[in-house]
């Protein structure tokens, strides 16, 4: 069950791309993606705090029916600033940007991404939007709501909506720019040997959501310039006493931030599919299939935007349409969850806290997946929709799913990144607690919506204060789960055990090259002559064979 | 007032219990799915425990038939949720021909409704049990949304537009109602209270005069005159536009040959945008009257012109198809 | 260090230990130059993807409009000089052209018609913006810019100001008259055709923002390829840029259609 051995400890190595260079110049002109997926972990860092401390806020102030901290106006920026900082400046990047490019050369077996350049200037975007948004939140704060639904916020608003949305306009690009990187590197860069179907479920996850980066933030772009212009401006795109269409706005916002939901929760998947195999010992369930359902997603998920529409006054046979497809794209993350539990099925499991993440991932993730049927669902979505019904679903989803993907897959690749092992028992009880709280938190929201407490309400109706405590409650267990990691893993860089190149271990190329790797990443280029997750023909990680003979083979891809 | 089991608002409408069956349905396939993939994740996670430190699992790469089926079931079963819920949504979007008519207008941060005979009710709504009850919405500035989660119904109020919803109460009560898209500052406290009466009880509430407003008929009949829209919709058909007696109601033939009903969204429409739907034979000389009317306004017309519904033409009109001929 | 690529001898090490890497040769995360291209040129097309989503959003919004506006929208487009617009397409297409030209030029060998055919790309777009500049203070002079005293009916109200008398003044008055009448009013006139050339101003100022970088990029290449560097066997640069500035000639060429063209009589 240990995952060290008795081997002699492991040591690090000499010069690695943490220390090959020093001085803030060689951090802040860095091309090195390992260096910039550090620069965007202090960012994305930044904003998940700045967004929790809102959503602390949020969960104390719903303590009683009349609130208890804040007034209307600050709640109704609160629940704003959360979303806005949580999505687009949090979730959004987080993986991809993180750990996608960290890993994304690494794994194909490169030096780095197609246009190092280009990666440093998607950091410094990034920073800049984020600039936009905090003068945003500093001088007026946001009190429109993350979705920004006109005429509210082009006309009645009285917040800071011009540098908002100027700042989410600029970081738009910083995704974009991430988005081409990655889909030329996986294109162009791989190395000798390493064929689509030997890539990594990672690197299919992450091209998966390049694609969505390229073809949909774009809109969302063009679309929120429409509101500045309009705010700015006073002109009637989205204004109906100008002549204008607030439902044109909500289809244009829509097309974007439906598939940006996947943009979201493909890159977590990712880390899934190679955090079980690699706990399991044996290659992922349906490896095809799972590549497959990461494009189908990405590809169906650009049809589906107005099932958040569904009762607006919209064509009854547009509603039928996007339903029917919303169920659709429900089926390749079904497949999904499936093939991750069937590799458990005679696997050599051991429970690392990457698995407890990536297990607690499936049972959230299904649950979050499974509730968005019920708003797929038109009759259903009469009654539930904009309720807290909504916010538990999408919370299971971003949080139990994208979240835990992301802090399974900071614990799994820290080794490689820092050269050093977190501490293991401490991370079980991390892992445990933030599960904890997060049922807690969001389990009665379930509830809560369904009877009919609607969202984005600073008062209630007293019959809903129970639910309401019970998930504050649950947040603040929720907020330790968070908590702890931060310490530890900073405890870690200095005080923590070397980790050796590879102490799962995993077989990805990553884990062949050492930990921290060297700034070129791999010493020599590597040839690529053996299929993912083949921890039979690999003696190279030290294992034993399989006491079972193999099954025989069908079904084999 | 709450259910016994604290989990379910009251059923307080036709479609209170259809959404509720559905919603039983999808809980237990849900839960179904759940805990077979729980149990599954945690037997195998018990099961199949590294005994070794050097241990690796079997290599099982896929299987076709399990990988179809699980890509089928799943998808019938969608397809039921799908089409039971599009019934539901189908009745929803689509009220009954008999219906109460009430109307409903949000404005930030409250709501104005008004019955039938022009009685004005502010954050409260009265209607009688057991009627179809269809509500016509309009918003004087921001998106609003009205949800009675007892009756399991709810609907957003744009503005530049005229949504609908109805219901059919069934319980006599007292019911919460919300907004429910967020509309800035007091979101949170714009709601009221649907008491649904008995019928007799309605009648006589209905035609109580604590606080009745001005007739809208004889509202809506000064602001036809002040507007000058008798100069051209003249009683008798001579005139510029099409007499508006017998219009209400009734089927239109438009200059492009398209046939419509002259309902409440289209004689809002033709204020707003008098060149969308020209009746056929007419010439397009409406000017509109964007800006220059609340919705408040808008509604008394309306209603002045549904009044005038009963009241046949003296003339003709080439596209005017009269109230019950087709 | 051992790479596959001979070419990694090209990479030189500065005093303060940066890798920098002489432009033209290999880069050094490419292990060969092929890679390099293949590189780039994906990277073109695909942020040229983007570029399509991005005119789209702004596409699709003016069709709507002018769907539910056509008449304002039909009176307003026939205020801007049909004129100015033709010969920028001409310049435009005349630019791709000989941008066209500098690549095969490049291809080929010749060098010195490389330069030149990028100066005289370069020079048609600086036309092409010049003449954007007309129009723009055309409507500035006329009171067609959105937020600033937009008023359709300054012209008509000060004729002189506008350049218009006789003839051409009594017929822009009695269409002006007659569109007020049919669409709702002055005030719904000035609304929706402040929409008009919002999106007028918006569109044509988006692709000309895309035709100063463009003009950028021109210089940049024009200053590497007097120094000789674009060969038949390295000439990624000229092409992608080539492919660029293709695009923004594409979406001119859906442009003035659009916004010139349609309802004109």
């Amino acid at each position: 069950m240990a995952t060290t051995t008795t081997a002699p400890a492991h040591t690090m190595p000499r010069e690695h791309y943490l220390n090959s260079t020093y001085g803030i110049r060689s951090w802040l002109l860095t091309t090195d993606h390992k260096r910039i997926a550090w620069l965007y972990l202090a960012g994305v860092t930044f904003f998940f705090t700045l967004g929790g401390i809102f959503a602390a806020m949020i969960r104390i102030h719903l303590l009683t029916p009349n609130g208890l901290l804040v007034s209307p106006e600050t709640y109704n920026k609160l629940f704003t600033m959360h979303g806005v900082a949580m999505i687009f400046f949090f979730l959004i990047p987080s993986i991809p940007a993180v750990l996608g490019n960290f890993l994304i050369p690494l794994m194909i077996g490169a030096k780095d991404v197609a246009f190092p350049k280009l990666n440093l200037l998607s950091w410094y975007v990034y920073i800049t939007g984020g600039c936009f948004v905090l003068y945003a939140f500093a001088t007026g704060g946001l009190d429109t709501g993350w979705t920004f639904y006109t005429p509210l916020s082009s006309v009645y608003s009285n917040s800071a909506v011009a540098p908002a949305v100027i700042g989410i306009f600029i970081n738009g690009f910083s995704s974009i720019l991430t988005g081409l990187n990655f889909v030329v590197t996986i294109h162009t860069m791989r190395a000798p040997g390493m064929t689509w179907f030997r890539l990594p479920l990672f690197i299919w996850a992450h091209y998966a959501t390049s694609i969505i980066f390229i073809l949909g933030t774009p809109v969302i772009a063009i679309t929120l310039l429409l509101v500045a212009l309009e705010r700015t401006l006073h002109l009637g795109f989205f204004n109906p006493v100008l002549g204008g269409d607030p439902i044109l706005f909500q289809h244009l916002f829509w097309f974007y931030s439906h598939p940006a939901v996947y943009i979201m929760i493909l890159p977590a998947m990712g880390v899934i599919s190679e955090i079980i195999p690699t706990f399991a010992r044996k290659p992922i369930f349906g490896y095809t299939f799972i590549a497959a359902s990461s494009i189908a997603i990405a590809v169906i998920g650009f049809f589906v935007w107005a099932h958040h529409m569904f009762l607006t006054g919209e064509s009854t046979y547009a509603a039928l349409a996007f339903s029917l497809l919303s169920y659709l794209v429900a089926i390749p993350s079904a497949v999904k969850v499936f093939n991750w539990t069937a590799t458990l099925y005679k696997g050599s499991i051991s429970y690392d806290t990457p698995m407890l993440y990536a297990l607690g991932f499936i049972g959230l993730f299904l649950i979050g997946g499974l509730t968005g049927l019920f708003l797929a669902c038109l009759g259903l979505d009469i009654h539930i929709h904009d309720t807290y019904f909504v916010i538990a679903h999408f919370h299971y989803i971003m949080v139990g799913g994208a979240i835990m993907g992301y802090l399974g897959g900071l614990h799994f690749w820290w080794p490689k990144i820092t050269g050093k092992l977190y501490p293991e028992f401490l991370a079980r009880v991390a892992a445990v607690t933030l599960f904890v709280g997060f049922n807690l938190t969001f389990g009665p929201q379930f509830l809560l919506g369904f009877m009919g407490m609607p969202r984005r309400y600073h008062n209630y109706p007293p019959e809903y204060q129970v639910l309401n405590v019970l998930s504050t409650a649950g947040a603040s267990i929720l907020a330790i789960g968070y908590l702890l990691p931060m310490i530890y893993f900073t405890w870690s860089v200095r005080y923590g055990k070397a980790a050796g190149p590879n102490p799962w271990p995993a077989t990805g190329l990553e884990w062949t090259t050492a930990s921290p790797p060297p700034t070129e990443n791999f010493e020599v280029t590597p040839v690529v002559d053996w299929e993912p997750y083949d921890y039979k023909n690999r003696p190279d990680l030290g294992l034993a064979a399989p006491v079972v003979p193999l099954a025989p083979a069908h079904g084999d891809d | 007032m709450q259910s016994q089991l604290p989990i379910y608002p009251e059923q307080a409408s036709n479609f209170a219990p259809q959404v509720d069956s559905l919603m039983t349905f999808m809980i237990l396939v849900s839960a179904f799915f759940t805990v077979v993939i729980t149990a599954a994740i945690i037997f195998f996670f018990f099961k199949y425990r590294r005994k070794a430190e050097n241990d690796i699992g079997v290599p099982i790469h896929g299987d076709m038939r399990l990988e179809l089926t699980w890509i089928v079931v799943p998808l019938l079963l969608s397809m039921v949720m799908f089409g039971w819920g599009a019934v539901v949504y189908v009745d929803f979007r689509h009220a009954p021909q008999d219906t109460l008519d009430i109307y409903v207008i949000g404005k930030q941060w409250m709501w104005k409704i008004q019955q039938p005979n022009g009685r004005r009710e502010i954050n409260e709504l009265h209607v009688p049990v057991g009627r179809d009850i269809k509500l016509i919405t309009a918003s004087e500035d921001v998106i609003h949304d009205f949800y009675v989660p007892a009756f399991r119904v709810k609907m957003d109020v744009v503005p530049g537009h005229y949504n609908t919803l109805w219901f059919r109460p069934t319980e006599v009560g007292r019911y919460h109602f919300f907004c429910s898209q967020y509309c800035g500052t007091n979101h949170a406290v714009m709601g009221g209270w649907v008491t649904v009466m008995e019928p007799s009880d309605y009648s006589a509430w209905l035609s109580s005069t604590s606080e009745v407003n001005a007739d809208p008929v004889l509202a809506g009949e000064k602001l036809f005159a002040e507007k000058s829209c008798s100069t051209c919709h003249v009683s008798d058909g001579t005139g510029r536009g099409p007499s508006l007696h017998g219009f209400y109601g009734g089927k239109v033939r438009l200059a492009d040959g398209s046939i419509v009903t002259a309902d409440d969204p289209y004689i809002r429409e033709s204020l707003l945008l008098p060149n969308a739907k020209i009746v056929a034979g007419f010439q397009p000389l409406m000017p509109s009257y964007q800006g220059q009317l609340t919705e408040d306004q808008i509604l008394s017309l309306i209603t002045y012109i549904k009044s005038l519904q009963s009241q046949p033409i003296s003339g003709t009109g080439a596209g005017v198809i009269a109230a019950g001929k087709k | 260090m051992e790479v596959l690529a001979p070419a990694e001898a090209l990479d030189i090490e500065t005093e303060e230990g940066y890798r920098v890497h002489r432009t033209g040769e290999l880069y050094g995360q490419y292990q060969t130059l092929e890679q390099q291209k293949d590189s780039a040129t994906l990277g073109m097309w695909i942020f040229l993807a983007t570029e399509i989503l991005f005119f789209g959003g702004l596409f699709l919004t003016y069709s709507i409009n002018r769907q539910a506006y056509g008449q304002v929208f039909a009176f307003s487009s026939r205020t801007i000089d049909l004129k100015w617009g033709a010969i920028n397409t001409v310049v435009l297409i005349g630019s791709s052209l000989t941008m066209a030209m500098s690549v095969w030029c490049a291809q080929v060998g010749k060098k010195k018609l490389v330069t030149l055919f990028l100066i005289l790309t370069l020079a048609l777009g600086s036309v092409f913006l010049g003449i954007k500049g007309i129009e723009y203070h055309a409507k500035y002079v006329e009171h067609h810019i959105p937020g600033l005293s937009f008023d359709l009916y300054y012209c008509t109200n000060n004729p002189s100001a506008c350049g218009l008398s006789g003839q051409a003044l009594e017929n822009e008055k009695i269409e002006l008259e007659d569109l007020t009448a049919k669409a709702g009013g002055p005030d719904a006139v000035n609304a929706h055709s402040q929409l008009f050339f919002s999106l007028y101003f918006g569109m044509t100022g988006l692709h000309a923002l895309h035709m100063i970088v463009g003009a950028g990029l021109l210089i940049s290449l024009i200053l590497q390829s007097l120094k000789g560097r674009f060969t038949p066997e390295y000439n990624t640069p000229v092409e992608n840029i080539g492919l660029y500035w293709h695009f923004v000639d594409i979406v001119w060429i859906y442009l003035f259609p659009l916004l010139y063209l349609i309802d004109r009589h």
